[in-house]
């Protein structure tokens, strides 16, 4: 039952000097580590296969079968921890790092050791300041005893841990993109295949693992694949993280299994706690921006990776709900979506570079009170015509720039006409611009 | 129509320009070499060595670290100025970011900004006559359950209200941190080539 649900990833949470690796082993941490030293690569793998352990970056691709893409004769692998967070609303992995620290380096020694990596890089981005100097701390304490670098516990593996530190760019969060900005490159995604898997950093096989996915690893260790397995969903397996931010009264980072709805997300006195005095729902993005929008009519969408297809989404994203109450002009939650990805395209493939800035400045256009009621069909119509879907983009960038824009002029049209008729005194205020 | 001609002729550094880097802030970058493959993968961390150093990313500063690294000055210029978070001309003693995504906005970012904006005279991308603050603003920061929020340098200002906008400026420490800082060279490690060549694992 969700109600009786038993925190995993987030059980360190509120414990004095969680940080501290003597705290994290005096809470049965580094046990999954040794018990996995013991196993063969192999043999982890399958575990983690077996739990159907599915990333938690956004793309739902299960990190076993990842894994196994590696060639078989490879001789060097990296493993990239994708620590780029920069998914407006989504805070999880923040969460993860700056509170339990030890828990992501020790699924990073396991990955790590199950792709037969030596080096590990956690690709951090480059606004993680306190985050950057907690997870440092605790890399450096994990080293000088002994559980990073030259013979790993005292056993025959060796593997080395650095944090790579971004510098402000959302597309590096794509895993190419991610790959050319380690090779101190601009953050610009590669065209696949070949996949990460076979030509990843310095064209050595690469995986690259959201820290979430990551943190996940030692407790399938330790409880085993069919523990994992039977949390939550057939499909949606596992503990996971959901973000509600929003005028709600607690808002912050909540795990439970995946079977819970958003209205419970919002509502749950564990989680949410509903929304503030006189504040009503009016529409919510349940799983990061990118991922489009809900009315308040359809707040009984499961959490899971599959249930949001059925509401017009493309997935489930990063699980990061924010919720937009009533007295919010749609058109600055438009035009602030647009802004968004419009500056954040790497402006290599010209449907997403010029689709994306054209949006933007047709949404800003409608939020300054000077919109046409043709512009919402030009929006959709521009939504369609870039991304990956139709195949026209190199990454997945435009593909979650369309569902936003197209769920809020397709779930808000009315609103969206009337504001757009009741001109010319509909000017929204409140404009942040988007000099970089 | 009035074209504006530009020099084209003149170097944007001189050759007798003074150096930027020291020593000290070279051998950092040094230290990083053993890291990675290429030299070219230590532009990230160098850019970050010297703007933590310098304040920021000095057109003669993207030279030297090019001459460090081997590459030719254009390829560090193109990649710097990918990032906004590496600054090519000089930013105030303190930095104000304030976050623009979608929670800080509808939680009220924009009065937020707007106070900050009076109280400092500055506008997005200047910088006040004293040196004392520049102001930017940056999506998501991940810190939306605690929005509107904003870096002043390192440190995070949560759940911020225009009223509270004085207090923080005024106060001297608004960018302290409390976390403890690694001098990330403390623990011993094996250089690059023998982490490559370590034997494999299983
Ligand atoms: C534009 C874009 C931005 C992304 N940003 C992130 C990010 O910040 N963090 C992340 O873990 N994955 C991000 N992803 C997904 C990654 O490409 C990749 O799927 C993920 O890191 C794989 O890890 P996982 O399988 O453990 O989820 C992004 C993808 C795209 C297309
Ligand atoms: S789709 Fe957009 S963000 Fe992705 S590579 Fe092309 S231009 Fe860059
Ligand atoms: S929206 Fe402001 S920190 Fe995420």
């Amino acid at each position: 039952m969700a109600d009786s649900f038993e925190p995993v990833l987030l059980r360190n949470v509120g414990v004095e000097n969680s940080t501290a690796l003597k705290v994290y082993e005096s809470r049965g941490g580094y046990r999954a580590v040794r018990q996995a030293l013991k196993q063969t690569p192999g043999e982890i793998t399958e575990e983690v296969k077996k739990a159907n352990l599915r990333g938690r970056g956004g793309a739902g691709f299960p990190a076993g079968v990842k894994w196994g893409f590696l060639p078989p004769n490879r001789t060097v692998t990296l493993l990239c921890v994708n620590g780029d967070e920069s998914e407006p609303p989504t805070f999880s992995n923040r969460v993860l790092m700056e509170k339990d620290p030890h828990q992501l380096i020790e699924g990073v020694i396991i990955a790590a050791y199950a792709t037969q990596a030596r080096i590990a890089y956690i690709y951090l981005r480059g606004e993680f300041h306190e985050q950057f100097h907690i997870l440092q701390k605790a890399i450096d304490e994990a080293y000088v005893a002994g559980y990073l670098g030259k013979r790993v516990f005292g056993g025959d593996y060796s593997l080395e841990c650095y944090i790579h530190r971004g510098a402000g760019a959302y597309v590096c969060g794509e895993e190419t993109g991610l790959i050319e900005s380690i090779e101190g490159k601009r953050g610009c995604p590669r065209i696949k295949p070949p996949f990460p898997a076979v030509e990843g950093v310095f064209h050595r096989p690469t995986v690259v693992n959201n820290v979430e996915t990551i943190s996940c690893i030692p407790h399938i260790i330790e409880r085993g694949a069919e523990w994992f397995a039977g949390v939550g969903p057939q499909h949606s397996t596992g503990p996971k993280l959901f973000c509600i931010s929003g005028p709600v009264n607690k808002p912050g980072c909540y795990e439970a299994a995946m079977d819970i709805t958003v209205r419970e997300l919002i509502e749950r006195e564990d989680m949410g706690g509903g929304m503030q005095p006189a504040r009503k729902v009016k529409a919510v993005f349940p799983g990061g921006v990118s991922m489009g929008v809900l009315t308040a009519d359809e707040l009984d969408m499961k959490m899971d990776f599959d249930d949001p297809q059925h509401y017009g989404l493309l997935g489930l994203g990063t699980a990061a709900a924010v919720v937009i109450d009533q007295d919010t002009d749609i058109r600055i939650v438009l035009r602030n979506v647009a802004r968004f990805f419009g500056t954040e395209s790497c402006g290599q493939c010209t449907q997403c570079r010029e689709g994306t800035a054209w949006m933007y400045k047709i949404a800003s256009r409608i939020a300054d009170g000077a919109g046409r009621i043709e512009d919402l069909d030009i929006l959709l119509d521009t939504a369609r015509n870039m991304g990956m879907m139709p195949g026209l983009s190199i990454c997945g960038l435009p593909d979650g720039a369309t569902y936003p824009i197209e769920t809020i002029v397709k779930k808000f049209r009315s609103e969206l006409e009337d504001a757009i008729r009741a001109q010319p005194d509909g000017r929204v205020e409140s404009a942040m611009s988007a000099v970089n | 129509m009035a074209w504006k001609a530009i020099d084209r002729n003149t170097p944007v550094v001189g050759a007798d320009a003074e150096p930027a880097l020291s020593e000290a802030v070279r051998e950092k970058i040094r230290s990083f070499f053993d890291r990675y493959e290429t030299k070219r993968a230590v532009l990230l961390p160098a850019l970050h060595v010297v703007q933590d150093a310098l304040g920021h990313v000095s057109w003669q500063a993207m030279v030297e670290v090019a001459a460090l690294l081997e590459l030719p000055p254009s390829d560090v210029i193109d990649t710097a100025s990918f990032y906004t978070q590496y600054w090519t001309h000089p930013k105030g003693r303190k930095v104000i970011t304030v976050c623009r995504s979608l929670t800080c906005e509808v939680m009220g970012g924009p009065a937020v900004l707007a106070e900050i904006k009076k109280q400092l005279g500055i506008g997005e991308h200047e910088t006040t006559p004293d040196g004392n603050y520049s102001l930017m603003t940056e999506e998501c920061l991940a810190g939306c359950d605690h929005g509107p929020c904003m870096l002043i340098n390192e440190k995070m200002h949560k759940c911020v209200k225009p009223a509270d906008v004085a207090k923080i400026l005024a106060d001297p420490d608004n960018d302290r941190i409390d976390s403890e800082r690694s001098d990330l060279f403390d623990a011993p490690r094996m250089t690059g080539d023998a982490a490559r060549k370590a034997p494999p694992p299983g």
